[in-house]
């Protein structure tokens, strides 16, 4: 036996070959625990993986004002209904209310999943390709309700505001666009693309007269969630929309009050579908928290489970050895040597499973990125997860090793 | 002797009954998981008119964009159809049955001042939507031939709306309000809510059916609005509402009944005519591409199943096979350290076929305690499923009799699987071996 009075951990023999040659006794027990690693591995990391990504998708802004803003739909029925009138009296009676910043009528909501959408080419003519872009159509106050900020060119005024009769086909002649639009449409110009004229419809002209920051299209699942433009148009239409942008704190009561008031105002038409932004964005994305609860249950119930497992064979070995952990003690063994065996043990064990789950991650990567046409996991996570892997292994041997090494010397003298 | 093993195990779980508890623990926690996922893919997998789904055919031309396809890869047809080939291949009634379809949505004003305005959703379809689709009706019935051709203001009612309306009372022959228009009631539908939502699936595969059904060519007549997805490669020519009608836009499903093979192939010749007659008049500027998909087909062109629901079973078929791991090994503990007693029974005449036999009882007992347990939790996950997902998967998340069969078998075949190789190590303990003293 070594030297138990110097117990410099780094000089002494640290019994590989012997570790080693025992393990080799027992090639199913430890391939056992070496495969299970090996899958929590991979469960984890590709679980972790699309974790990441799905909350980083959550994590973009819809430019606009979240926390204080809400909408509601107008569908009149009455014979009489006058649409446009009812409009502006609706939007007057909200913009002088108490708490409330500004509002507009808009025919669709960031976040809301639902919305029109355009095409719009830097060339005129049917044979060229357009960007596809979504469209919100407000008036002067849009800007402001949404809370987005022009990077150049003007807001619209109230004389480019145009009225929009349902199944209208064309557009009028001024635009604001975002400046992921604008780099889409003029790659690397920028704020260059103020003042061009684009064409929808194949050949109508549209002259970009402003250029907003940042504003997401309505449907948070599209590739290019970034493309939307804004036209100058308020709708002639039964059904209409108002987004209203409320002071920090107020909008809880705003909304109940325009619920009220509007109802009040008018009984030729019926009032649906409040909510707030925030309401709205959680639907948006309900989706991607559901399964990032989902997964984060899943993977600490199989980390448990595996933890339990080398524990649970752990100390089944230990007990299995006791007369054997009992001689060495007697023969001079430390107590640190014994916990030092079983510690290492398990990290000869879980080396294997590891290496074994870092492929097997791969695969399954593969697997995923083919079939559900996932992004490729990032090379770091598979290093990661195998430390990770390693220390659950070591955590979870830890216990049954202490309770080894606490085995009395004079075991071993005990007839069993 | 099976009664006798029962007891056999029950002593050996007592004696280790913190790696029995791992056991039925690990096995319960893998087959909770299996279970939870499979219960949601299974119901959004599941054919929703399995009496007649092979001869249902969803109808596609191809009357896109010259330059792009609806799909560029693969080059699939667009999903729906225009009014003109709606309202053409409806008039030819080449199918055993047919029903072009339109979603819409209009106010109802009740007659009663207690009941507010309120709006409802509309499917507009033909008479035989009904009859094709085995839509069960509580009262009365859906409208025939001559409804459609006059357009009459006809409407059915779901079960709801005859609740919210008419207190659920039989209201056929009452008139409604809807649209500003007295319509007359003529039927009112049984609860009816087919998973998927198979014969339109374009706002949510799960989503309830409408509130009222009515002729289609009242579209036309009252000049209903367009919900679900209206889709356009090409301006419509001129403004207004019959402009809309006369473009290029999608908006209609269209569905056929074809009874044999030989049918649903005269049907195809038959669109491909119709579509040959229409690039005369300058029309569908594509090569022919046209498309017939049963319902079950059309469910898996559509991807009804969610992704996130695919690779969660199979994430979830992986932490099965941890759990089944995690089992042999602690099974593998257990029976090795009743080497002595395996050898004392063989030495005293038990053959390796009773052994087997008894160990085998042994971790089917684990298996089927873990696959009760396991029931137990794949209920709480169906809960946790529910409470995340909200209304949309309410319909999705239930366990039914096939379910529960299934996860029964499914635990003791894991746990018979993870147990036959420790059985069969056991078994091959020599009798003397273990007899010698230590």
């Amino acid at each position: 036996m070594t030297d138990s009075k110097s117990p410099s951990f780094f000089a002494e023999n640290w019994e590989i070959g012997p570790i080693f040659r025992a393990l080799l006794r027992n090639k199913v027990g430890a391939m056992l625990i070496a495969l299970q690693i090996a899958f929590t591995m991979t469960i984890v990391v590709n679980a972790i993986y699309i974790i990441v990504e799905r909350s980083d998708k959550m994590q973009r802004p819809s430019g606009i004002d979240e926390a204080n803003s809400f909408y509601i739909s107008s569908v009149g029925f009455s014979h009489d209904f006058n649409s446009l009138v009812t409009t502006q009296e609706d939007l007057n009676l909200i913009r002088s209310l108490d708490g409330v910043i500004d509002a507009v009528q808009i025919n669709a909501v960031p976040l809301s999943g639902s919305g029109w959408s355009m095409s719009l080419q830097t060339q005129p003519g049917t044979e060229f390709d357009g960007t596809g872009t979504a469209v919100y159509m407000i008036d002067e106050h849009g800007l402001n309700s949404l809370d987005v900020a022009l990077v150049a060119g003007e807001n619209f005024s109230p004389t480019d505001i145009q009225t929009r009769q349902s199944s209208q086909t064309h557009w009028p002649d001024k635009v604001i666009i975002t400046l992921a639009m604008a780099n889409r449409l003029f790659p690397d110009e920028g704020l260059a693309a103020l003042g061009k004229t684009v064409y929808i419809n194949d050949i109508e002209p549209m002259i970009i007269t402003g250029i907003v920051d940042q504003l997401q299209a309505p449907w948070v699942g599209w590739d290019n969630v970034e493309n939307v433009m804004l036209t100058p148009e308020i709708r002639d239409a039964k059904s209409s929309r108002y987004f209203v942008r409320t002071k920090p704190g107020q909008r809880d009561r705003v909304m109940n009050e325009v619920e009220s008031q509007l109802a009040k105002s008018n009984s030729g038409r019926i009032l649906r579908d409040m909510r707030s932004v925030e309401g709205t964005r959680l639907r948006a994305y309900r989706d991607n928290s559901a399964m990032i609860s989902i997964l984060v249950t899943v993977m600490t119930i199989l980390v448990i489970v595996t933890g339990l497992g080398i524990v649970g064979l752990a100390s089944f070995s230990v007990n299995q050895r006791k007369k054997q952990i009992g001689t060495r003690r007697a023969l001079g063994a430390s107590q640190l040597s014994i916990v030092r065996y079983f510690m290492l043990e398990n990290f000869l064990i879980s080396s294997a499973g590891v290496v074994i789950g870092a492929a097997l991650t791969i695969v399954l990567n593969i697997v995923l990125v083919d079939a559900f046409s996932l992004d490729p996991i990032a090379w770091y996570y598979i290093p990661l997860g195998m430390v990770a892997l390693w220390l659950v292994g070591q955590l979870a041997v830890f216990g049954p090793a202490r309770k080894a090494a606490n085995i009395a010397p004079a075991l071993a003298t005990r007839s069993v | 002797m099976f009664n006798y093993y029962i007891k056999l195990a029950f002593n050996s779980f007592k004696r280790n009954p913190i790696l029995t508890g791992l056991m039925i623990t690990a096995i319960a926690l893998g087959i909770g998981a299996s279970m939870t996922t499979i219960t949601v893919n299974y119901l959004m997998s599941a054919d929703p008119i399995p009496e007649k789904s092979s001869q249902l055919f969803h109808v596609q031309v191809d009357s896109w964009d010259p330059n792009h396809g609806f799909n560029d890869e693969p080059n699939t047809p667009p999903n729906q159809l225009t009014w003109t080939d709606a309202t053409n291949l409806m008039s030819a009634k080449k199918a055993f049955r047919q029903t072009a379809m339109a979603k819409s949505g209009a106010i109802i004003q009740p007659s009663s001042p207690d009941i507010n305005p309120f709006e409802a959703s509309i499917r507009l379809a033909f008479k035989d939507f009904f009859p094709m689709f085995n839509v069960p009706f509580k009262y009365g019935n859906g409208w025939d031939q001559q409804a459609d051709d006059d357009r009459q203001l006809v409407v059915v009612l779901s079960k709801e709306i005859n609740d919210k309306v008419f207190a659920g009372e039989n209201s056929v022959g009452n008139s409604i309000v809807i649209f500003g228009q007295s319509f007359r009631v003529i039927g009112v539908l049984d609860a009816w809510q087919p998973l998927p939502k198979f014969y339109d699936v374009n706002n949510g595969a799960f989503d309830e059916p409408e509130d009222l059904f009515m002729p289609f060519y009242l579209k036309q007549e009252l000049e209903l609005p367009n919900w679900g997805n209206t889709n356009c490669w090409k301006t419509p020519e001129g403004e207004g509402f019959t402009a809309f009608l006369q473009s290029e836009c999608i908006n209609f499903q269209m569905w056929v009944e074809l009874k044999t093979p030989q049918d649903k192939q005269a049907y195809m010749s038959f669109l491909n005519n119709y579509v040959n007659d229409q690039k005369e008049l300058g029309r569908f500027p594509r090569p022919l591409n046209n498309q017939l998909l049963n319902v079950m087909q059309w469910m898996d062109d559509q991807d009804v199943v969610a992704d996130d629901a695919q690779i969660m079973m199979w994430l979830s078929f992986m932490f099965l096979v941890v759990c089944l791991l995690n089992t042999i090994g602690l099974q593998l503990a257990k029976f090795s350290a009743k080497s002595g007693e395996i050898g004392l029974r063989r030495a005293v005449g038990a053959t390796k076929r009773d052994l087997f036999m008894q160990y085998t009882v042994e971790t089917g007992a684990v298996g089927f305690a873990g696959g009760l347990f396991g029931l137990v939790l794949a209920l709480l996950g169906l809960i946790g499923i529910r409470q995340l997902y909200g209304e949309v998967l309410n319909d999705l998340a239930s366990l039914d009799l096939t379910m529960i069969a299934l996860a029964l078998v499914l635990s003791l075949l894991a746990s018979i699987c993870a147990g036959l190789y420790p059985t069969w190590r056991a078994c091959n303990i020599a009798p003397a071996s273990q007899l010698k003293s230590q």
